[in-house]
């Protein structure tokens, strides 16, 4: 019998130095990309992660290095100046921001790929492996990534609880916030560049293509549980740990695959599990209270008949043949029961049906509402 | 009254504010007396709610300057507390009546201390004010525009302001909410507070307010009600599109069909 091991996470340095790696990450997108879809800005992060993919070229190309931070800060820096792009080509022309984001996303990515295709040419032996930046490559973290993603991750969480009031105005009703006084211009500018620290943590471990589904998925997922800010937020970080671990490990354990589409492919299992379960918002509880209403309206319909029944032919004490209401009402048999269940109506020994007092006095209330939701 | 120093409440002079060199404003002169009620009517473009974000320093003029209680707004943003139109944000946001409420505190809060539990308390009792103490624990998405609108009336009050600027209060409000609407000016201005509304409903302007802004991209008048509130001013404001009102004897304006009941429903 052969028993597959469970990771040991806590043993196996590379497996250990990739979940800590992942589960930072996810956290810290997680949290900060509930800002970005709670402002209906999801595809700024699509944007500020392709945008970044050249100044990772351009960082190896100025110094030779492949030092995380040196490519990271290269990745930050493209990041920023394409969200500020995109900010500028808002307000000066009358492109609207989805064009916007369009255009720098694919203008940066392209310029990206010509320079990643032109550093695979070149005849220097420690070019290899900056490819892994576009699907991201879990394997390859060191300690000391980790280091930085903790260090860098931490900051932009700081700054996010610091800010908080100011980030909440901002996401909900930046004009209000203005008017108190609060600077929103530069609330968008701070909440935008710890939006970049976040995803260029990301990026050696996820890749640019999909980066963006770190900083989207935790937040929607999180939003079917909760319906406060705060809460949405800590879960949204949670959510991206779990996806980030389970997917990096997964990635790290198999040869070959690519960390990123395995990431996402946890992340969606989260998101389709929160879009079909959670309660209020979930889609199957939608399903089952309109089941519900709709066995509650035909019960309703089948008292109503039973109660103008009895007024027709003298008061409660006249029974009908199950056959008659089940004409009335086709399936009635099965409300029937349940109306017995609830002692509005009674059975006789010959299969006939009459309804109680109580019952009487329900289809009374019934009666009452119905007129008062009418008015 | 408080900075009763003799200025105005708000003073407005020559505000132009253009889109794309479309004016939206045009050179408005405005002066609104403290502790009064003063409505902004004008037909839609007329650039009512302009007006009232320019005045906040929400839209950069192109020309102008407001004054409010003799200062800048930078100066005097303690005193103004601002009522957005609450089709402005979305509802579904993931926060409750409360919470909502408390940003009226975020101004005076500073940088970083966070609501607590005194905050808690104004935010109920703004609540009260607007008959939404029920309310405070809701999901903002679970509210009738009605309740949205007198959320962000209690989020106005919690700033405890001297000045109150209201961006259509009543659009399409119920019954029950226009009441506490009404009960909640007419408090302002017993206290003493000043509160410029934009408000669409002609009818209504004589019997809730006591004084109104006519504008049309250019100030029509403005002055009590009594004396601008008249067929002619409307006739300049409104052009051909008019609502249909009746003249009264003397020039002024009354309501077209008095309904008993209705009157009687937003009687104070």
């Amino acid at each position: 019998m052969t028993v597959v091991a469970f990771p040991d996470l806590i043993g196996d340095y590379t497996l250990r130095t990739v979940a800590l790696g992942a589960a930072a990450l996810g956290l810290v997108s997680g949290s900060l990309g509930s800002f970005a879809v709670l402002r209906k800005q999801s595809l700024l992060g699509d944007a500020i992660s392709h945008a970044a993919l050249p100044g990772i070229a351009i960082a190896f190309l100025l110094t030779h290095s492949k030092a995380s931070l040196v490519l990271v800060l290269g990745a930050a820096i493209a990041g920023w100046v394409g969200t500020l792009l995109v900010m500028r080509i808002v307000g000066t022309t009358r492109v609207k921001e989805d064009s916007a984001l369009g255009i720098v996303l694919s203008v940066f990515f392209g310029l990206g790929l010509v320079l990643l295709t032109h550093i695979q040419k070149l005849p220097d032996a420690s070019q290899a492996g900056l490819d892994r930046f576009l699907f991201g490559q879990a394997a390859t973290l060191l300690q000391r990534d980790v280091v930085m993603i903790a260090g860098l991750g931490s900051v932009a969480l700081l700054v996010a609880a610091l800010f908080w009031k100011q980030f909440k105005l901002l996401a909900f009703d930046p004009e209000f916030g203005a008017s108190l006084g609060i600077p929103m211009r530069t609330m968008d500018v701070l909440l935008t560049s710890v939006l970049v620290l976040s995803i260029v943590i990301g990026l050696q471990t996820v890749g640019v293509v999909l980066m963006s589904a770190m900083v989207v998925a935790p937040a929607s997922a999180a939003r079917q549980w909760t319906d406060h800010t705060g809460k949405m937020v800590m879960l949204a970080g949670f959510f991206g740990a779990l996806a980030g671990v389970s997917g990096a490990v997964i990635s790290s354990l198999a040869r070959h695959v690519p960390t990123g589409p395995t990431i996402v492919l946890c992340m969606t299992v989260l998101v389709v599990a929160s879009i079909l379960l959670a309660p209020n918002r979930g889609l199957v509880w939608d399903w089952v209270r309109q089941v519900r209403n709709r066995r509650r309206m035909h019960m309703e319909a089948v008292l109503g008949d039973l109660y103008a029944l009895a007024r027709q032919h003298g008061g409660s004490e006249h029974v009908h043949a199950a056959g008659a209401l089940e004409a009335l009402h086709p399936g009635a048999h099965h409300e029937l029961l349940e109306l017995e269940s609830r002692g509005w109506a009674r059975r006789t020994p010959h299969d006939e049906w009459a309804i109680t007092p109580a019952g009487e006095t329900q289809a009374e209330l019934q009666g009452r509402t119905a007129d008062e939701m009418e008015e | 009254m408080s900075e009763a120093n003799g200025a105005p409440a708000i003073e407005v002079n020559d505000l132009t504010v253009a889109y794309r060199e479309k004016p939206v404003l045009w050179d408005v002169d405005l002066e609104v007396p403290a502790g009064v009620l003063m409505a902004i009517v004008g037909p839609n473009g007329a650039g009512k709610s302009t007006l009232i974000k320019a005045m906040l320093g929400l839209l950069r003029p192109a020309a102008g300057q407001v004054l409010f209680f003799g200062r800048g707004y930078a100066e005097q943003r303690r005193l103004v507390a601002y009522v957005p139109q609450r089709g402005s944000v979305d509802w579904d946001f993931p926060t409750s009546v409360l919470d909502v409420v408390m940003m009226g505190r975020y101004g005076a809060l500073g940088w970083l201390r966070r609501p607590g539990k005194r905050e808690r308390q104004m935010a109920l009792a703004a609540l009260g004010q607007v008959g939404m103490e029920d309310f405070a624990g809701r999901q903002i998405s679970q509210l009738s525009g009605g309740q949205q609108q007198r959320v962000f009336l209690a989020r106005a009050l919690v700033q405890d302001a001297q000045l109150y600027l209201m961006d259509e209060p009543f659009q399409g409000v119920d019954a029950k909410t226009e009441r506490a609407i009404v009960s909640v000016l007419q408090e302002l201005r017993r206290q003493g507070k000043t509160v410029v509304a934009v408000h669409h409903d002609l009818e209504t302007v004589p019997e809730y307010f006591d004084r109104v802004l006519l504008l049309n991209v250019r100030r029509i008048a403005s002055g009590p009600v009594d004396e601008v509130f008249t067929e002619e001013n409307l006739r300049v404001t409104y052009g051909g599109r008019m609502p249909l009102l009746q003249r009264r004897s003397g020039g002024h304006l009354a309501p077209m069909a008095p309904d008993p009941a209705s009157s009687e429903a937003t009687a104070p």
